[in-house]
């Protein structure tokens, strides 16, 4: 958490558009609306991850999830049936639930406040921060890029296998051999066409 | 000389200097004085395009264009700011109202932020950002959100058919947008604006400037960002998502008044934004062409060079008709991706090139490469045409 008088505001009002954001994303009765306002919560996170200097970092969540994944999330919802279905409310026992969700930030919250790593200061910003992860990504992980971008051309490869339709030449064969068929039929149609206008 | 060339510069520092101003308000006066201007520079860029955009097309086509307000027709910007503002905003009933208000904002304000990383000339730009490039696509990948929100709460089938369209075309010519300017990443080695015109000043041989479309791979990834650019900026020949012949207009179906003269200015300034970035990374941004042309003010090279590119998207519309989905994405996905693809090698061949000693050597590189690009882009195009196009047959029309 930034220290500062102006930049804890701004980290307060960022902060409050993503979680708020995130409610929405949860709580609303569009489903449409429920991505967008996913999208939303991740502007604000990437908005989060500018202030605290990871420019690549903030610009990359801006580019993929706000640009891809939204999209993405939008026309999934778009293709499912139940686009505008306006669903009930959520679960009756919400009591319930709200202690288990506390439980639960409780159980992550007490380590986090307990560990060391909180008294640990921030490393000064890194200069050229863009290019550094340029340089270790082609170097010390180049490894780990490679097999993700493998992964990522299998995943690409599999949609269009899915994409494809099963048996293109049987369902091309016909029309083929209906093309000079049908060709002749509009001769012939053009024929009587002009026979009767007398031509 | 130098005191013209830098004029914005010593303008600003002068006003900041004065003594009347509180420390307080510094920070945000130097942030207006930086935005200010160029929100008045390409707000009324906005209007002198519009109008020579319609006057050109009249020329083109055989006719007049607007001659009625002002001498020549050239007030006519202002006749129709006027008739946009004073026009009924409808919002139809059944329309999502809330998102049908929020897309025309959504679309501006992304557009408006990507003109902050552009250098307008030498030490002229708003921010000096580590990652102007990828800050400027981040907020280009957004205006897909803006069209998908239009489309949707419009509630209207042509309004949804043009917001697919749209968004379909922009995330497939996104691939080579950004593959095309990774050329010029991988040779700069930065994607600071800025450090990638630093690296294009200076001259070969005395007289020729180190410009980016000068070279092989260069050049072709300049034509194939212009083509993306067109594209992504839903122009003629790529204006399918709104094709007023086949679905009114598409997304701007259910808009008027102020709302769709903010999508109107939206695509503008995204055409803009764009051309400002072709200029940027491959025309030299704001250095001269020739070394006794340095006496010119950098920030006048490079609007020359930013008006000249959007004059051809002009001719561009005027003279190409428009695609057909189908063609749209065989065009985009079998074409120009394998193309930028190709390009990144020809880039990578240039680099290790460069370190040849013998004497000649950029000659040669500058062959081989255009050889490889060449080769490339008859390969493909033959490829691509072969067969695939059997003769159309027309029924009647014969």
């Amino acid at each position: 958490m930034p220290s500062n008088g102006p930049s804890l505001i701004t980290f307060f009002v960022f902060a409050a558009i993503t979680l708020v954001s995130a409610i929405g994303a949860m709580s609303l009765r569009n489903m449409v609306h429920c991505g967008l306002s996913l999208a939303m919560s991740f502007a604000g996170l990437a908005a989060l991850y500018l202030q605290l200097n990871a420019e690549f970092v903030g610009f990359a969540q801006i580019l993929v999830y706000v640009g891809a994944v939204a999209i993405l999330i939008v026309f999934t919802i778009l293709l499912t049936k139940n686009a505008d279905v306006h669903l009930p409310r959520a679960s009756r026992g919400w009591l319930s639930g709200l202690a288990i969700a506390f439980a639960v930030c409780a159980a992550i919250a007490v380590p986090i406040l307990k560990s060391p790593s909180l008294n640990r200061l921030a490393p000064a910003a890194p200069s050229h921060s863009v290019q550094r992860i340029g340089e270790q990504l082609m170097t010390t992980y180049v490894l780990p890029l490679e097999a993700i971008a493998l992964l990522l051309t299998a995943a690409l490869l599999g949609g269009v296998v899915i994409a494809m339709r099963d048996d293109p030449v049987d369902k091309l064969k016909p029309k083929a051999d209906l093309q000079p068929q049908r060709r002749r039929g509009a001769e012939a149609a053009m024929e009587s066409t002009s026979q009767r206008l007398g031509g | 000389m130098q005191a013209l060339d830098q004029i914005f510069v010593t303008l600003k520092q002068w006003i900041l200097a004065l003594s009347f101003w509180p420390d307080v308000i510094k920070p945000i006066l130097s942030a207006l004085i930086s935005i200010v201007p160029i929100m008045v520079v390409f707000g009324s860029c906005f209007a002198v395009t519009t109008i020579m955009e319609r006057k050109g097309l009249g020329r083109f086509q055989n006719r007049y264009g607007p001659n009625r307000v002002g001498p020549f027709g050239l007030l006519q910007p202002i006749a129709d700011a006027i008739k946009m503002l004073t026009k009924e905003d409808i919002v139809p009933f059944s329309a999502d109202k809330v998102l049908h208000f929020l897309a025309p904002i959504v679309l501006c304000v992304p557009v408006w932020l990507t003109f902050s990383v552009l250098p307008f000339g030498r030490n002229m730009s708003a921010i000096d950002l580590d990652a102007g490039l990828l800050f400027f696509f981040a907020l280009g990948a957004s205006s897909e959100l803006a069209v998908f929100m239009a489309g949707w709460s419009s509630r209207n089938k042509y309004a949804m058919v043009g917001a697919m369209r749209a968004i379909a075309q922009m995330i497939s010519y996104e691939i080579p947008l950004v593959l095309s300017t990774v050329t010029v990443v991988m040779i700069v080695g930065t994607l600071s604006l800025n450090d990638i015109v630093l690296a294009q000043t200076g001259f070969t041989f005395g007289f020729i400037p180190n410009w980016h479309v000068l070279t092989p791979w260069g050049f072709a990834a300049f034509l194939f960002f212009m083509i993306a650019a067109t594209a992504e900026t839903n122009r003629a020949p790529f204006d399918l998502p709104e094709a007023e012949s086949e679905i009114i207009a598409g997304y701007l179906t259910e808009y008027s008044g102020f709302k769709y003269a903010l999508f109107f200015l939206g695509e503008y300034l995204g055409l803009f934004a764009i051309t400002g970035l072709a200029v940027t990374l491959f025309l030299g941004g704001w250095s001269a062409p020739l070394p006794f042309l340095n006496f010119i003010p950098s920030w006048l090279w490079f609007f020359a060079k930013f008006g000249t590119l959007i004059a051809i998207f002009i001719w561009i519309r005027a003279t190409v008709p428009r695609l057909r989905m189908d063609q749209l994405m065989k065009f985009c996905w079998k074409f120009l991706v394998p193309l930028t693809l190709i390009n990144l090698f020809t880039t990578a061949a240039w680099h290790f090139a460069g370190t040849w000693q013998f004497s000649g050597a950029p000659i040669v590189r500058w062959l081989i490469c255009a050889a490889i690009v060449a080769a490339a882009y008859v390969g493909m195009g033959r490829g691509l045409t072969l067969n695939r196009y059997p003769k159309r047959i027309y029924r009647y029309a014969e």
